[in-house]
C-alpha cells in the first residue's frame, strides 16, 4: 500500500502544474496536459496496471481461499482495503468503486480486473488525446479512414447478423431453473374426450347467449371444484377497430381458483384462454376445464392454480391484470376482484380451435418486445419432445440438420421472422400482457394443418399437466435463464451477448461521422500546422470564431421538427372527428389518413427556416454539418436506447437509417440522396417490414394487399399504444421521426 | 441411555475370561474396538424439494444405525428440510429410497432434532464440540465421551473444500478439520468414521489431522457425485448414487455381521457410482479389516458366554484404566439416578 502511495504522489504531485488537484478524487482530472505529462501518465499507467494486475492475482488466489487456510472475513476486510486505497491512488477507480462494493459480496473478481483494465486504459488514451500532434495525427487518419470504417463496419453489422442463425453464434438451449430440472413426471391427464364434451356445451351455450356463457361458465368451474370470481369490464376505444369490429367493449372474465390443498396461497400459477367473438377457442376452454377438474383431483400443488377465461382476448386479459395487481394503467373500467391467489409465478396461454392438431406453435414476443425467461421456453420444448409433439416457431418446423446450410438458412428465416414480430412491440397473444408485469408466459396455439398425424386433447393436456407440474416445483420466480434472446429455432438460441455488436457495429457508424464532422467544423485543428507551439494546441471551447458548431441556426430545424413528431403523435386521434365530419370517411379511416398526412407533409414543410435566425455566415457547409451532427448524435443515442430495451426494433431501423443518414450531404446526387431517404423513413420501414414478413411466411402480399395491411398495422399501432401502452408508435412518431426530419433538412439546406 | 448396554458388556468381561492364552486373545478380541458407547451425527445441509434426495439419503443412513441399535437418544439428525410433509410430495408422510417404493425410510418414528433453518454451519459445529446454550436439551447434544465411536455423516451440494448449508453458508474443509481437533483434544471421540456424499467429497477430508479418524466419500476432487432412482411420480431423483449403494449393503449387515471396513469401501464401484469413492485410513490407528461396519452403524453389546476361567494379566496397565472408567462410570450412572 505504501508503495502504491508513494507511487502515486510521484507521478501526480511533480507534474501537478496543471493538473487540477482536487480533494475529491472523482474531480481528478486532467485539463491541461502537456506532451511529456501524457507520456508519463502513459507510463504510470502501464506501470499501476502491472502492479495493480499483480495484486489483483493475489487477491484471486488467497479468492480460492480455504485452500490456503485464509478465512472469509479477513480475505474481505484486506480486499476492502486494497480498493479503498486503490481507489485514492487512481482517480478512474474511484468511479467504478460503488459497483465493485456491490460485486464483492459475492467476490467476483473476473469483473473486478475487467473493470479496472478498461479504467486504467481510459487516461492512457486520455494521455494521447490531449497531446495536440497525436491529436492532430488521429484527426487526419480519421478523416481519410472515415469512409472504408464506415463502409466496414456497415458490413460487419449486416454479417454478423445474418450470421446470428449460423452455429458458431447459436447455442443449443438447456434447462438452467434446478427446481424445473427436468420432465421428470408421470403425466396421468386422459380427460381428453371430456374437454371436447365441454367444449361443445360451451360452443351451444356461446350461440344461445350470444357472448361469453358467463353463467354456464361459473357453473361447470365450480362444479370441478374451483372457487370462481368474475370480474366486469368495460372500455371505450380512442377510434373504432375496424379489424377486430369494436368501439365501445365490455365483457366479463370469469375464473376458478384451485387451491394449494397444502400451502399457503401465495404464489399461483395461471392457464388463461381467451375468447372473443371471432375466435371462441372453444376446444382451449374445454381443455381448460377438463384439465381443472383433473388437477383438482391431485394433491400434490404447492401453488394456487388460477384457470382464466378472458372475454375480448387481449382487453379482457389486460382488465384482468390490472385488476389483480390493482393498477389502472390503460383507462379500463372493471370491476374489482373478489377473489387472489398470491403472486402469479408463469402463466400459459392456451388458444384451440378445433378437435384435434397437427402441431404446437409457441409465441414468446411480449409487448414492447418484451420475452418471457428462456428456461419457460426450454421447458415448453423438453415436453414437446418427451411427448413427440410437433412443436413449432414463428410457424416453421424444426430443420432436421442443424449442421446443414439448409438447416442454417431455415433458422436464419425462423429468426428473421422473431426479429421483425418483435420489432412490432406488440403482444402476439395474451401471454405478452404478463411479460409488463414480470409474470413470465408464453402463448399456445393448436394448428389443425393437413398433416395425416394428427394429436388430440389428450396429448394436448399431457404436455400441459407436466409443464404445470414442474412449474409447481418453482422455489422463486423463473430467473436463472436468458430475458434477451433471439431464436433460430426451438432448440437453439442466440444470447444477448452474442447479437449485441451487430448493433454495435452500425451504431459505430454515426459516432464515426460525427466525428469526421466534428474535425472538420474545428477546422484550425486539422491541417498541416505542425508549427504551431504548444500554447496554441490546446483544446479550444465551444463558440469561438471560425471554429467550433454555431448552435443557434439548429433551433429553428429541431424545434419545427419536433413540432411536427408531436403533431404526428397528438392530432390523427384528437383531430379524428373533425376529419370525419369534414371529409366522407369513417373515424378509424380518418385516423389513419390524418397520420399520413401529416407524415407527408413534414417532408414539406421546414426547409429554410435556418435562414432566418441565422446571422453571420460561418462558412458554406459549416450550417448542415452542425445540424448533420447533431441529427446523428440524436439517432445514435436514440438507437442505442431502443436497442437496449428492444434489440430488433433498434436493429431494423439502424440498418436502414444509419447508411442513409450517414450518406445524407446539400451536395452531390441528391435526387438519389432523396429517394434513399424516404425509403428509409420509418414509415417506409414499417411497409418494408410488411412485406419481408409475409415474404418469410411463405404468403407474399401483392401491392395492394401490403398497402391495406400497411393502413391496418398504422391504426394497430396506434390502438396498441392507447390499448395497452405499446411503445412503438410514440418512439417514431416523437423521436425517430423528427430525426429523420433533420436528416431531410440537412438534404435540401441552401 | 448408554448405561444397559456397556453395562452387560462389562459384566461380561468381568465374569467370563477363561485361563487358557486362547481365552485371553479372545478377550483381546473382544475389546479391540476399544470404545463403550456409539453416537451418530447424521447431516443433511439441502434445502428445496429438488433436493429430495439429500434428505433420502439421511434418512437411509439414519434408518440404518437405528437398525443396527443405536437408540434416538445417541443419535443427532439434522434435516435442512421437511420433504414428507412438502406440499409438493404426491405421497405425503414418506420418503422413499427406491423408485419401486420398497423402502421408506421415513418409517413411523423419525426423530428430527435439528430441522430446517436450524441446520447451520455453527450449529453443527458447536454439536460437533459441545458448546451448546445451557438450555440445549439432550436431544441436540452430542454427549460423548472419549470411549465413544462418532459416526458422522454429511450430505449436500459442495465443491471443492467447502460444503454448502441451506443456501446461504458453507462450511470448509479447514473448519472441519480444526472442529475435529477440538473434539479429539476435548476427548469427546474415540474413533471416527466420517463419510460424505456431495460432489469433490475427497476434498472434505484432505485437511484431516487428528488421529484416529477414518473418512469416506462419494466422489474425488473434481468428480461430481451423481443422482440415482429417478421417480416419475414423486418426479424428483430420489436418492444419491452412493448412498444408494451404501444403503443396499448396509441392509445385509445384522449386528452380528463380521463385515468390516474393507468391505464398506468396496461398496460403489466406478462403474455403479460413476464418480470414484474415496477413503482415508492414514489417521487411524486400526488395521481397517479389524474394524467391523457394527463398531460405527451399530450400538452392539458384545458377549462371549464361556465356562473357563480367564485369569488375566494382572499389569494389563490399559485394562487397569479401563476398570478405572468403568467405576467411575458405574458411579456416574448410578449417581444420575438412571
Amino acid at each position: 500500500m505504501t508503495l502504491c502511495m508513494t507511487m502515486c504522489l510521484g507521478d501526480y504531485v511533480p507534474v501537478g502544474q496543471g493538473l487540477c488537484v482536487s480533494v475529491h478524487v472523482r474531480l481528478c482530472v486532467p485539463i491541461n496536459l502537456e506532451r511529456e505529462d501524457a507520456t508519463c501518465m502513459g507510463v504510470w499507467n502501464c506501470i499501476y496496471l502491472t502492479l495493480y494486475l499483480s495484486v489483483a492475482e493475489g487477491a484471486w488466489y488467497c479468492g480460492k481461499g480455504p485452500e490456503l487456510g485464509i478465512r472469509r472475513p479477513e480475505f474481505k476486510f484486506w480486499l476492502c482495503h486494497l480498493i479503498v486505497v486503490w481507489s485514492l491512488v487512481n482517480p478512474f477507480t474511484s468511479l467504478s468503486l460503488s459497483f465493485l462494493m456491490c460485486k464483492m459480496r459475492r467476490m467476483d473478481l473476473s469483473y473486478f480486473q475487467l473493470w479496472h483494465l478498461l479504467c486504467s486504459l481510459h487516461p492512457l488514451a486520455m494521455g494521447l488525446l490531449l497531446d495536440s500532434h497525436r491529436r492532430r495525427a488521429l484527426a487526419r487518419l480519421l478523416l481519410r479512414l472515415n469512409t472504408p470504417l464506415c463502409v466496414v463496419s456497415y458490413l460487419a453489422g449486416v454479417f454478423w447478423f445474418l450470421g446470428l442463425a449460423f452455429s458458431p453464434l447459436t447455442q443449443n438451449t438447456y434447462i438452467s431453473e434446478n427446481a424445473m430440472g427436468s420432465t421428470m413426471v408421470e403425466e396421468q391427464f386422459e380427460g381428453g374426450e371430456h374437454a371436447l364434451n365441454f367444449a361443445r356445451d360451451f360452443t351451444a351455450q356461446r350461440r344461445k347467449t350470444g357472448s361469453l356463457p358467463v353463467a354456464w361458465l361459473e357453473r361447470t368451474m365450480r362444479s370441478v371444484g374451483l372457487e370462481v370470481y368474475s370480474q366486469s369490464f368495460s372500455r371505450t376505444l380512442p377510434f373504432p377497430d375496424e379489424t377486430h369490429e369494436r368501439y365501445m367493449v365490455s365483457g366479463t372474465n370469469v375464473y376458478g381458483i384451485l387451491r394449494a390443498p397444502r400451502a399457503a396461497s401465495t404464489e399461483s400459477l395461471v392457464l388463461v384462454v381467451p375468447s372473443s367473438p371471432e375466435t371462441l377457442n372453444a376446444q382451449a376452454v374445454g381443455l381448460l376445464l377438463s384439465l381443472a377438474a383433473y388437477f383438482r383431483s391431485q394433491i400434490y400443488w404447492a401453488k394456487d392454480i388460477i384457470f382464466l377465461v378472458t372475454e375480448h382476448d387481449l382487453l379482457g386479459t389486460e382488465a384482468w391484470l390490472e385488476a389483480y395487481h390493482d393498477v389502472n394503467i390503460t383507462g379500463m373500467q372493471s370491476s374489482a376482484l373478489q377473489g387472489r391467489a398470491g403472486a402469479i409465478q408463469a402463466a400459459v396461454a392456451l388458444e384451440l380451435n378445433s378437435d384435434v392438431v397437427t402441431s404446437l406453435d409457441v409465441a414468446v414476443e411480449g409487448l414492447n418486445g418484451q420475452l418471457p425467461n428462456l428456461d419457460l421456453l426450454n421447458l415448453f420444448h423438453a415436453f414437446c419432445q418427451k411427448e413427440a409433439l410437433l412443436c413449432t416457431l414463428q410457424g416453421k418446423l424444426q430443420h432436421s440438420d442443424w449442421a446443414s446450410l439448409g438447416g442454417s438458412l431455415h433458422g436464419l428465416q425462423t429468426l428473421m421472422l422473431m426479429v421483425l414480430r418483435q420489432a412490432s412491440g406488440r403482444p402476439h397473444g395474451p401471454h405478452g400482457l404478463f411479460l409488463r408485469y414480470h409474470v413470465e408466459a408464453i402463448t399456445l396455439r393448436g394448428i389443425n394443418s393437413f398433416r395425416q398425424y394428427k394429436y388430440d386433447m389428450t396429448a394436448v393436456g399431457k404436455t400441459l399437466e407436466g409443464m404445470f407440474r414442474k412449474l409447481n416445483n418453482l422455489l422463486e420466480r423463473l430467473h436463472q435463464s436468458y430475458f434477451f434472446y433471439l431464436l433460430p429455432s426451438l432448440s437453439r438460441f442466440v444470447s444477448i451477448g452474442l447479437y449485441m455488436p451487430a448493433i454495435g457495429f452500425l451504431l459505430f457508424i454515426p459516432g464515426l461521422k460525427a466525428l469526421e464532422l466534428w474535425v472538420k467544423l474545428n477546422k484550425a485543428d486539422f491541417g498541416p500546422e505542425e508549427q504551431l507551439g504548444p500554447n496554441h494546441s490546446l483544446v479550444q471551447p465551444f463558440g469561438q470564431d471560425a471554429r467550433g458548431v454555431a448552435l443557434t441556426p439548429l433551433v429553428a430545424p429541431v424545434l419545427i421538427s419536433q413540432a411536427t413528431g408531436l403533431a404526428l403523435y397528438l392530432l390523427p386521434v384528437m383531430g379524428q372527428h373533425v376529419a370525419a365530419q369534414h371529409f366522407p370517411v369513417a373515424e378509424a379511416e380518418a385516423v389513419v389518413l390524418t397520420l399520413l398526412a401529416i407524415y407527408v407533409a413534414g417532408l414539406a414543410l421546414p426547409h429554410s427556416t435556418h435562414r432566418v435566425v441565422s446571422s453571420t455566415p460561418r462558412g458554406p457547409d459549416s450550417g448542415w454539418m452542425a445540424l448533420k451532427l447533431v441529427a446523428l448524435l440524436y439517432l445514435a443515442i436514440q438507437l442505442g436506447c431502443i436497442s437496449l430495451f428492444n434489440f430488433s426494433l433498434g436493429f431494423l431501423l439502424a440498418v436502414t437509417m444509419v447508411p442513409a443518414a450517414a450518406l445524407t450531404q446539400p451536395s452531390g446526387p441528391r435526387f438519389l440522396y432523396a429517394v434513399l431517404l424516404v425509403l428509409v423513413s420509418p414509415g417506409a420501414t414499417l411497409l418494408g417490414s410488411l412485406f419481408l414478413w409475409r415474404e418469410l411466411q411463405e404468403a407474399p402480399l401483392t401491392l395492394a394487399e401490403g398497402w391495406q395491411l400497411f393502413l391496418s398495422a398504422l391504426a394497430q399501432g396506434v390502438l396498441d399504444h392507447h390499448l395497452y401502452g405499446a411503445l412503438l408508435f410514440p418512439l417514431l412518431s416523437l423521436g425517430l421521426y423528427p430525426c429523420w426530419l433533420l436528416f431531410w433538412n440537412v438534404l435540401f439546406w441552401k | 441411555e448408554a448405561g444397559p448396554g456397556s453395562l452387560s458388556r462389562c459384566l461380561a468381561y468381568l465374569t467370563s475370561f477363561p485361563s487358557p492364552s486362547v481365552w485371553q486373545d479372545q478377550a483381546e478380541q473382544l475389546f479391540k474396538s476399544g470404545h463403550t458407547n456409539n453416537w451418530a451425527v447424521l447431516v443433511c445441509t439441502s434445502r428445496f424439494w429438488f433436493n429430495y434426495r439429500h434428505v433420502a439419503n439421511t434418512l437411509s443412513v439414519y434408518r440404518s444405525v437405528k437398525r443396527l441399535g443405536i437408540p434416538d437418544s445417541h443419535i443427532v439428525l439434522m434435516l435442512a428440510d421437511d420433504m414428507a410433509c412438502n406440499p409438493r410430495n404426491p405421497k405425503p408422510a414418506t420418503v422413499f429410497s427406491h423408485k419401486n417404493m420398497e423402502l421408506n425410510v421415513y418409517g413411523d418414528d423419525v426423530e428430527v432434532d435439528y430441522r430446517s433453518y436450524e441446520v447451520t454451519v455453527e450449529n453443527f459445529l458447536r454439536v460437533l464440540t459441545g458448546r451448546v446454550p445451557p438450555s440445549a436439551p439432550r436431544s441436540k447434544r452430542l454427549l460423548s465421551d472419549d470411549r465413544s465411536n462418532v459416526l458422522i455423516y454429511m450430505t449436500g451440494h459442495g465443491g471443492n473444500g467447502f460444503l454448502k448449508f441451506q443456501d446461504s453458508e458453507e462450511i470448509t474443509n479447514v473448519e472441519l478439520a480444526d472442529a475435529f481437533e477440538q473434539m479429539w483434544q476435548k476427548r469427546r471421540y474415540h474413533e471416527m468414521l466420517f463419510i460424505i456424499d456431495t460432489c469433490q467429497g475427497a476434498s472434505m477430508y484432505e485437511r484431516f489431522y487428528s488421529p484416529n479418524v477414518m473418512a469416506l466419500a462419494s466422489s474425488q476432487v473434481g468428480e461430481d457425485s451423481l443422482s440415482h432412482q429417478p421417480d416419475l411420480a414423486i418426479g424428483v431423483h430420489l436418492m444419491d448414487r452412493y448412498t444408494f449403494y451404501v444403503l443396499e449393503f448396509l441392509e445385509e449387515i445384522h449386528p452380528a455381521s463380521q463385515a468390516n471396513m474393507n468391505d464398506l469401501f468396496q461398496v460403489c464401484p466406478k462403474s455403479l457410482c460413476v464418480s470414484t469413492p474415496g477413503h482415508r485410513t492414514d489417521l487411524f490407528q486400526r488395521n481397517p479389516q479389524n474394524v467391523l461396519i457394527t463398531d460405527f452403524f451399530g450400538s452392539v453389546r458384545k458377549v462371549e458366554l464361556t465356562t473357563e476361567t480367564v485369569s488375566l494379566k494382572p499389569d494389563l496397565s490399559s485394562m487397569g484404566y479401563r476398570y478405572l472408567y468403568l467405576t467411575l462410570f458405574l458411579n456416574n450412572w448410578v449417581a444420575s439416578g438412571e
